[in-house]
């Protein structure tokens, strides 16, 4: 259990997505104009990260593992560099689907999220997110912890830089730095800030 | 070559910089450029996706439904995405291990899935090629300067090679080690779009809401 709850503090804090190993940055830019739709999104990413990493988790051990296929017959068989392929085809996958359920069974949700939900399938956060959890070799209810997060971890950053710019548009910004220029001074100084975590363990 | 190719292969560079101007694939460019030649060979496995991937997806574009598309495109992009990532285990073992998950991560990189819908969807192959070079090359460009500044300072060499001795190997530079850190990347990025933007003015963004003046004309007299 404390294990779990390790890996769950490291993937929203230490590591965090957004700030700490850049990931999820064209959206984080983007969409981080309005606390309201930036929550949307956070909202969006931990529940789509939460369920396409324990899938992805699954399709890499039981299929594309060195050996994983040997329960059909084919033990030398090693399909791991079909990997990228696979884990984009299955976020892309689950993203629609996710959409078509949402907007038939929770159309409040849907009305809510429906906008973001496309642009979740390029947020390299979640492709990241397979890519890392591959590498790390995690095994399932470890993917699943790490799955929530890390999609946590990138919601809360993508909210706090959203209440920062609210803020900051009335401020006398030069202007070579307004908007963009300044964005991602601001994100430094947080990224600065989530560093002060780096080294805790629970 | 004719005029109009050579301007869609120079103006990506400078002009219209995908990293500093349209904002595209900062992930990678943030994360890959501790060192020279970590994103020296970013940029190039990224020019290649690019401006294959266009190449091909343009040859496609008049059988593509639209419906469709984007898969059709994923799987392109991902499909040349896997071949450069088994040539760099395959040659430069060292560096695709320091590169970790971004090569994987050029699937979502913006610029190349952009160019692929703005540009290639619409122009010949041979056109979308160059578009794709070149929008390749302003990236490595903003790369390796970030690289570049990244090592100079934060271990006083470039490409492996001492500039400034450290104190460490009995010289005289003390490493900046903030410089090998996230922070910094941030802040070089917002910099270099500063000193672009001054430039270079019609890129300013407008200020939603200008400041009014502490004092009027007359009572500041």
């Amino acid at each position: 259990m404390e294990h779990y709850l390790s890996l769950l503090f490291t993937s929203v804090f230490v590591e965090n997505m957004a700030l700490m190993l850049f990931l999820g940055m064209c959206t984080f830019l983007a969409v981080s104009k309005k606390i309201e739709t930036a929550i949307g999104l956070g909202i969006a990413v931990v529940i789509v990260q939460s369920i396409t990493m324990p899938i992805n988790n699954l399709i890499f051990t039981y299929l594309l593992k060195d050996g994983a296929l040997s329960w059909a017959g084919m033990p030398d068989l090693d399909l791991s560099f079909l990997g990228f392929l696979v884990y984009i085809g299955v976020i892309a996958a689950l993203v629609q689907i996710l959409e078509l359920f949402l907007d038939k069974f929770v159309p409040a949700l849907y009305n809510a999220l429906g906008i973001f939900l496309p642009l979740i399938t390029v947020n390299c956060a979640i492709m990241g997110g397979a890519l890392f959890m591959v590498e790390r070799s995690y095994t399932f209810s470890e993917s699943m912890v790490y799955g929530v997060g890390s999609g946590l971890g990138w919601a809360i950053a993508i909210a706090l830089m959203a209440g920062i710019r609210e803020k900051l548009k009335y401020s006398d910004v030069p202007p070579g730095l307004r908007g963009l220029g300044i964005t991602f001074i601001t994100a430094g100084l947080m990224s600065l800030g989530f560093m002060s975590f780096s080294g805790l363990t629970l | 070559m004719s005029e109009m190719s050579k301007t869609i292969l120079i103006k990506p560079i400078f002009k219209e910089n995908p990293i500093a101007l349209q904002v595209l694939g900062v992930c990678s460019a943030l994360a890959v450029t501790t060192s020279v030649q970590v994103a020296l060979v970013m940029g190039i496995s990224l020019t290649m996706v690019t401006a294959f991937s266009n190449m091909f997806i343009s040859m496609l574009r008049n059988h593509m439904p639209s419906s469709i598309r984007m898969i059709i495109q994923m799987t392109i992009i991902a499909s040349l995405v896997i071949l450069v990532d088994q040539l760099l285990k395959a040659f430069a073992y060292e560096v695709s291990k320091q590169l970790s998950v971004f090569v994987g991560l050029i699937i979502t990189n913006c610029i190349v899935m952009g160019r692929a819908e703005a540009f290639a969807m619409k122009n010949p192959p041979g056109l979308s090629f160059l578009d794709g070079l070149g929008n390749g090359a302003g990236y490595s460009l903003i790369l390796v300067i970030l690289g570049a500044v990244r090592e100079l300072i934060g271990s006083g060499s470039i490409l492996g090679i001492t500039l400034l001795p450290t104190v460490a190997d009995g010289g005289w530079y003390q490493p900046n080690g903030l410089m090998l850190l996230a922070p910094s990347a941030f802040f070089l990025i917002g910099f270099i779009i500063w000193i672009i933007r001054n430039r270079d003015n019609s890129q300013v963004e407008r200020n939603e809401f200008s400041m009014a003046s502490h004092t009027v004309e007359k009572g500041a007299h």
